[in-house]
């Protein structure tokens, strides 16, 4: 059957302003959306610009806004949407667009790394000679997090970033020092929630859910962040803006 | 632009990292990556990582070893096995010290289940020796070696696409490629080069394996007229989803899951009476590809049923959760209640750039070191895998060796005078680049690169046969000549996939082709080479290791004898 996918282009070397394409592709229902764009690259216009690599969502690569949604192209199909219209692909929101569904994904990277205390302090103070002990219980604690693949489509669908406050930290960022500072192993817990706590961090969030919602991962993210919080609220001073 | 650094690792992986994360205690260290770092293929890693720890039963590093010897099918160098198992323990501590996330027994201590080809007290029955972070193992590494790195001070050169390795006195002083996003040239100025760029599964049409995975780190072997070592022997995953290819771990086997064919019989226990689903990857392989041929296929077709549903859904939830959803979104069943359709799918390279144990990369079969080149990884050939790799040692093999190359380098790399870079180092990319821009080629990339992907699913997989491998050797010959008059429709500089995608097919075809004419040559079944026209292995001709070069008057091969130790091989029997 034939799929109709309304295509965002934007060429940097001779546009001013984005435009849209559309294309018509022969693909079935249980087909990825991923494959549909590859389907375009490699049969019609091999200009299109789009990023990849695993195609099954563990990597993160292809992160986009299907029917303005955030979302895996490599893990969305066909039969998900309703195909007997054009499906409509954008990239990521909330980023600078360097070409057609490619965003810069710099200050996402940047913000991931932020959260990392500059000395390194893993591992512990103590290096026992096997390794440390931690509770089924302990390391659940933490679990929900370690699912993140950095994908950054949480940030396109979150509506502080996006029309709030453009320097909030963002919910992949929380998300990652959250998984840090709930593993008991870790020495420096203290130190990261204070991290959390700088302008823009975590009290900018607003639990608007949509990270959420859109999760490609399934992630309870926004509990995730209020966990956080929470634990600011038991152990610290809440420096709240 | 140049960059100076002390040492440049190409391929952002687990090899790539650890090695970097090692060698950062002392040094400038740069990681380049083709994707971004965090999108390496390793994260697509699912079961986990073996080590006798015990934590479980009792396990010893010598059943590792004879595990890996027997699984290698002999071929493996048992110097390096040694090493690989002895050390396994201490780097999985290491790794945990390090932050990464293991699952936890109800001591508290690493869990570990288990996986196929692992036995314990030499074969007599599977042992748990795979500590594992649920069905997210490679992702969890990763992720740990990650973030160590950034704070180690290691730099991330993202969508930097490695063209040249580059020469000056026959030392390797650095690398030249460029920037996919604009397309302008990159020089990375080094005293230590490692090339940890994985595998090469996309030559293939049905794979587990990522778009990245082209064998470029092989190709620049190549292009530095070094010979690669083994690759003939191409692993094959039994438990891929139909049709996709995507791997479902052999972690679902060990949680409890069997294999059926059409018939619902349960047929590894004939093929394999002790270790039935859990038998080595290319005996599970080739068990389901004849249940096929016997007309015993799920419903004539060709594939069998991958059976979870005896494990229940919470432990579905807890122990496999990826691959849960993977099948829920892909297939769109529950695998506790339906059969997965499963087949057969390429998975990973045993062979690739002869190393030593130290990760230093062997000039030739003597052992001469490659003085500034290292290499580890899925790409590196040091052997611990030999003709068959068993889960769970690709992970340990890429830490152990990974952490080895960086220590060597650490100690290597102060002593060595820095050489300096070759004149137009920049312009051989440049002009690379121009002439496929320019080209006026009637040639389409995607239609070659159909047909060779087809070509080594239909002719070079499971089962080669002398004909098969003579036609498909002619096939890729052809198809190289015809991407010399490859065109682009797409002229951009900016993030120009077509240009990429031109450039690793080139990559592509000549690692194949390696890997066809080794097949070619050797005239016996071992490990996962398997030759219907040679169905039995022979120790007496064929114990050695295959190396294969590019000359100017095309492939040469040689061998080399293999580091024999204190397992002799016996009938391989599971």
């Amino acid at each position: 059957m034939k799929v109709t996918l309304k295509v965002y282009r934007f060429n940097p070397e001779a546009d001013i302003e984005p435009h849209y394409d559309t294309f018509k592709v022969e693909a079935e229902p249980n087909e990825r959306i991923l494959d549909c764009l590859n389907k375009i690259r490699w049969q019609q216009d091999s200009t299109l610009s789009f990023r990849m690599s695993c195609a099954h969502g563990i990597c993160g690569s292809d992160g986009l806004t299907i029917n303005s949604q955030s979302a895996l192209a490599c893990q969305k199909l066909v039969e998900d949407y309703d195909y007997t219209k054009e499906i409509l692909i954008e990239p990521l929101k909330y980023f600078d667009v360097l070409k057609d569904l490619i965003v810069d994904l710099t200050p996402f990277f940047e913000r991931v790394k932020s959260v990392n205390p500059k000395t390194p302090s893993s591992p512990a103070n103590v290096e026992p000679e096997k390794e440390r002990l931690q509770s089924i219980e302990e390391r659940s604690r933490f679990d929900d997090a370690l699912k993140c693949i950095l994908c950054g489509c949480c940030y396109g669908a979150c509506p502080v970033m996006v029309e709030q406050d453009q320097e909030f930290i963002g919910p992949a960022a929380i998300l990652r020092e959250q998984r840090y500072i709930f593993d008991s192993r870790t020495a420096d817990a203290q130190e990261r929630l204070q991290v959390m706590q700088k302008p823009h961090g975590v009290w900018a969030c607003k639990s608007y859910y949509m990270c959420t919602v859109v999760c490609p991962k399934n992630i309870k993210v926004t509990e995730a962040i209020l966990r956080t919080k929470k634990k600011i609220i038991k152990e610290q001073q809440p420096k709240v803006e | 632009m140049i960059h100076e650094y002390d040492v440049v690792v190409i391929g952002g992986g687990i090899a790539g990292l650890y090695t970097a994360l090692t060698a950062a205690e002392n040094a400038k260290v740069a990681v380049i990556s083709k994707v971004h770092v965090t999108r390496s293929h390793s994260v697509a890693a699912q079961g986990g990582i073996a080590a006798s720890l015990g934590n479980e039963e009792e396990d010893h590093w010598e059943w590792h070893m004879y595990d890996t010897v027997k699984g290698s099918d002999y071929l493996a160098d048992q110097n390096a096995v040694e090493i690989l198992a002895k050390e396994a323990p201490n780097a999985i501590y290491t790794l945990e010290h390090l932050g990464v996330p293991f699952s936890r027994n109800a001591e508290g201590k690493i869990e570990q289940r288990r996986f196929g080809g692992h036995t314990k007290n030499f074969g007599e029955a599977p042992i748990k020796r795979a500590c594992y972070a649920s069905d997210r193992t490679g992702r969890a590494i990763m992720d740990t070696l990650y973030d160590q790195c950034l704070q180690k001070g290691v730099t991330m050169h993202n969508e930097v696409f490695i063209q040249h390795l580059l020469f000056a006195l026959n030392n390797c002083c650095g690398v030249a490629g460029y920037d996919i996003a604009t397309g302008t040239p990159r020089v990375f100025h080094a005293r230590a080069v490692v090339l940890a760029t994985g595998g090469c599964g996309k030559i293939y049409k049905t794979t587990s394996n990522g778009y990245a995975s082209t064998g470029d780190g092989l190709a620049l072997a190549l292009d530095a007229l070094l010979s690669l070592e083994d690759m003939e022997f191409v692993q094959f995953h039994p438990t891929g989803i139909y049709g996709l290819g995507i791997l479902i771990s052999e972690a679902a086997r060990a949680e409890g899951g069997v294999l059926r064919n059409g018939l619902g019989e349960r047929f590894m226990e004939r093929y394999a009476p002790t270790l039935k689903d859990l038998a080595p990857r290319d005996i599970v392989s080739r068990a389901i590809l004849k249940e096929i041929s016997e007309g015993k296929g799920v419903d004539g077709k060709d594939y069998v049923h991958l059976d979870l549903r005896d494990i229940g859904k919470e432990q579905l939830n807890q122990k496999l959760p990826e691959i849960t959803s993977f099948v829920k979104t892909y297939l769109g069943i529950d695998p506790s209640e339906t059969q997965i359709p499963v087949a057969p799918t390429c998975h990973y390279m045993m062979g690739g750039i002869p190393t030593d144990v130290e990760g230093h990369v062997l000039a030739d079969k003597a052992g001469t070191i490659l003085p500034g080149l290292y290499a580890a990884g899925e790409c590196a050939c040091v052997s611990v895998h030999g003709a068959n790799r068993l889960g769970c040692n690709s992970l340990i093999d890429l830490v152990v060796f990974g952490q080895r190359a960086g220590l060597s380098i650490l100690k290597e790399i102060k002593a060595r005078i820095i050489h300096p870079l070759p004149v137009q180092a920049e312009n051989i990319v440049v002009d690379k680049i121009n002439s496929l821009l320019e080209s006026r080629g009637t040639e389409r990339v995607a239609v070659l690169r159909e047909t060779l992907q087809c070509l080594m699913t239909e002719e070079c997989s499971v089962f080669r046969n002398g004909q098969t491998l003579e036609h498909s050797l002619a096939q890729i010959r052809q198809l190289k000549k015809r991407l010399l008059n490859v065109g682009l429709t797409n002229k951009s500089r900016i993030f120009n996939y077509e240009l990429q995608e031109a450039l690793e097919l080139n990559n592509m075809l000549r690692v194949a082709e390696v890997i066809v004419y080794s097949a070619l040559g050797r005239r016996e079944s071992r490990g996962a080479h398997f030759r219907s026209d040679y169905p039995e292995r022979n120790d007496e001709e064929w114990l050695r290791h295959t190396f294969v070069n590019e000359t100017p008057t095309g492939l040469k091969e040689s061998y080399k004898p293999l580091a024999t130790g204190r397992f002799t091989p016996e009938k391989r029997s599971y």
